[in-house]
């Protein structure tokens, strides 16, 4: 294992204070490391830390195989780079220039760039892809393109690793994941190590090789992402008990409603999560069914609704199932019933509809038709 | 069609018309300041002066123990106040910061004050070098307290005003000390502690031209630090600048320039937001390695200038240049806080 940036027993904080310990992480190159965990939890501490802003209260941390106490500033200006979540404010200087500022441990003197330096920073401004912007003054792009001119500015300064506080945080959608491709792609095209701190965790269970999940006092835990984005694990990390994460998809479900179920919602093949989610805005329970446990709509089903009627995965609808989604619409008034079309796999979800109407239910096709 | 070399000649141009437009300034000042004054010399008495040492007493005397004197101390502190209003923005981060509005300015006035009168208790008149000790260690006392409330508060519009509030008390005791100092140094005391260049002698400009002379090239060969530390203490250490040490420099450079000006012409307000903010906006970038040399050049026309209107303006009595540099330099201090209000004041 190529490990470039490592720590052991480290523990951190602020005025002698520890606030986290135990934190024992080994970074190899070309990988990203995410940290993940409560607002503060400790995440940027930990980060400061390793980026020698603050001390360390205890423990040690290597880099390259060299304990950063023995090292100065300028020792870790070639190793490491930083991209900070503090807002820049810059006087009257282009994007260029910003970037150009990466090549401060390369100039002489008075800090002129050479032509080779130029070259530099023009190849990192293409690989963000902000060579267009290069004249334009720093204060006046977007908070997108900003973030992407100090990377540039991180890579021009050739580390090895790069350190980067929640560096989406001020970014739509469309600029966070080219953001992190650019990120994944440098890291692997260029073997460098990546460590750096998330709130989206969708976004960090997409993007990261390990992650550290970080909750107060110590390391909750610690391990390859796809390890680490569980239901239970990933609930414990936030404390979630309103609302409910869903591994498959790696997105949050807010708080199932509370109540006896009047409402029975026949859905299936991806019909009913918008459904659910639409009743759960309006705090009504429901029950649902008939889903295969393999149905797309199952996940968030299983999160929202008060009862589920299912079937085990590729096995046809047994008729103890039915008889179950049968006594199931009896305690109900009505039904909503989000299918419109009909084949051999859900044949049974149309009889059930058409009981429902034999029952005297109410049948309903949009939740906001219902009034409970 | 805007290929790299386009770009960059074009900004190289624009820094070249600066710095020859203030460079004829400069020279233009300078014959100026010694062609007028209440007393008219005739332009061929004056070349004669200069260049030949002759010509009448009174005017030799006039020309070379007043007039030119005067004319280097206006251009070296006006250079030196730029300059150490340029380092406090960027160690301050904050545009509006300056020795004056900082409060530092008064303290640096309140040491020399306080060291004059114990020279005057004591029969001496107080030498240049004693005097710019005594500024300097009244700058860094202000320089403390500024940072130590620097510490404390994170809008930067508070600061400005802890500093006002600094000068004030400054001010103040300056005041009660001249109320009970000796008949003979109240004089003095007071024509100098509203701010002039009046009464240079070549011993001041001497000490003056070491000390500004000296402090100034340090800043400019530290141009590649300030440059990192433009953008932050965190990314500048991240550079790899030793942070701690750089802003104590930072702090007794501008400190020994700002009591320097002090020492010698009293307090003189908002030269240093103005200049190194025009020249900002006139060179259109904040590149250290730019901005220093022109910021002095820059303070120094400005002083000049204004102490060309001081001396002439209500001739033959002689107005302090702090009120004319206030009258000029104010105003942009008014623009720039309108034009940060919509950010995070």
């Amino acid at each position: 294992m190529d490990i470039f940036l490592s720590t052991r027993d480290l523990a951190v904080g602020y005025n002698g204070k520890a606030l986290i310990h135990g934190i024992d992480i080994n970074l190899r190159r070309g990988t990203i490391l995410t940290l993940i965990g409560p607002n503060g939890a400790g995440k940027s501490t930990i980060l400061k830390t390793i980026a020698k802003y603050l001390k360390t209260i205890c423990g040690a941390i290597y880099i390259d195989g060299r304990s950063i106490d023995d090292m100065n500033e300028r020792d870790m200006s070639f190793l490491l780079s930083v991209v900070l979540t503090q807002r820049l404010r810059t006087e009257r200087m282009t994007c260029e220039e910003i970037v150009g500022t990466g090549r401060y441990p390369f100039t002489g003197m008075l800090g002129i760039l050479s032509e080779e330096d130029k070259a530099q920073v023009r190849e990192s401004m293409e690989l963000t892809d902000v060579w267009d912007l290069r004249e334009r003054d720093f204060m006046q792009i977007s908070d997108g393109q900003r973030q992407r001119i100090l990377l540039a500015r991180a890579i021009c300064q050739q580390p090895s690793a790069i350190v980067l506080d929640e560096p989406t945080s001020f970014l739509d959608i469309r600029y966070q994941v080219e953001f992190l491709q650019i990120l994944r792609d440098m890291a692997r095209e260029r073997g460098i190590a990546v460590i750096m701190s998330l709130h989206e965790l969708g976004l960090a269970e997409r993007i990261s090789d390990d992650v550290l999940c970080v909750k107060g006092e110590t390391i909750e835990d610690y391990g390859r992402a796809r390890d680490i984005f569980t239901r239970e694990r990933i609930e414990k990390l936030y404390d979630l008990k309103e609302g409910s994460y869903n591994p498959l998809f790696g997105s949050l479900e807010m708080k199932r409603p509370n109540g006896e179920p009047r409402l029975f919602v026949i859905a299936g093949g991806g019909t009913g999560t918008g459904v659910y989610r639409e009743l759960q805005k309006m705090d009504c329970p429901f029950v649902t069914g008939i889903l295969h446990e393999n149905d797309i709509d199952y996940p968030v089903a299983k999160d929202l609704a008060s009862e589920m009627i299912t079937e085990r995965a590729f096995m046809p609808v047994s008729d103890e199932t039915y008889a179950r989604a049968l006594e199931a619409l009896r305690r109900c008034d009505t039904v909503l019933n989000c299918l419109s079309s009909y084949g051999e796999a859900n044949a049974r979800n149309q009889s059930l509809a058409e009981d429902a109407k034999t029952l005297g239910l109410r049948v309903i096709a949009h939740p906001e038709d219902y009034s409970q | 069609m805007s290929g790299k070399g386009t770009d960059s000649s074009g900004r190289l141009l624009r820094y070249g018309t600066v710095i020859a437009s203030l460079a004829v300034m400069f020279l233009v000042l300078i014959g100026l300041n010694i062609v007028i004054g209440s007393v008219r010399v005739p332009l061929r008495e004056l070349l004669h002066i200069l260049f030949t040492g002759g010509g009448g007493d009174t005017w030799q005397g006039i020309i070379w123990k007043i007039r030119l004197p005067r004319l280097f101390e206006s251009a070296l502190l006006g250079g030196a106040l730029a300059l150490s209003g340029f380092l406090l923005q960027t160690f301050f981060n904050n545009p509006i910061a300056g020795p004056y509005v900082l409060g530092i300015s008064s303290g640096a006035k309140l040491t020399v004050a306080a060291a004059m009168i114990t020279a005057f208790g004591a029969q001496r008149s107080p030498g240049s070098w004693f005097l710019v000790s005594a500024a300097f260690l009244g700058a860094l006392m202000s320089m403390g307290v500024v940072l130590l409330v620097a510490r404390r508060v994170r809008r930067s519009a508070t600061l400005i005003v802890c500093g006002v509030m600094i000068g004030y008390i400054c001010s103040a005791i300056t005041d009660f000390l001249i109320t009970f100092a000796d008949d003979a140094s109240i004089v003095n005391l007071h024509n100098w502690t509203r701010g002039s260049f009046s009464g240079a002698t070549w011993d001041d400009i001497r000490v003056i031209s070491v000390v500004v002379l000296s402090a100034s090239a340090v800043v400019f060969l530290l141009s590649k630090p300030i440059s990192a530390y433009q953008m932050g203490e965190y990314y500048a250490k991240n550079m790899g600048v030793n942070v701690q040490v750089f802003r104590i420099v930072l702090v007794l450079l501008s400190s020994v320039l700002s009591a320097c000006v002090t020492a010698f012409a009293g307090p003189v307000s908002f030269v240093g937001i103005a200049v190194p903010h025009l020249v900002k906006a006139l060179l259109n970038t904040s590149k250290p390695i730019v901005v220093i040399p022109v910021c002095f050049l820059g303070g120094s026309v400005f002083c000049m200038a204004c102490d060309l209107i001081a001396r002439t303006a209500f001739a033959p009595q002689d107005i302090s240049v702090s009120s004319v540099t206030a009258v000029f330099g104010a105003p942009v201090v008014i623009a720039l806080m309108i034009k940060k209000r919509g950010r995070e004041m």
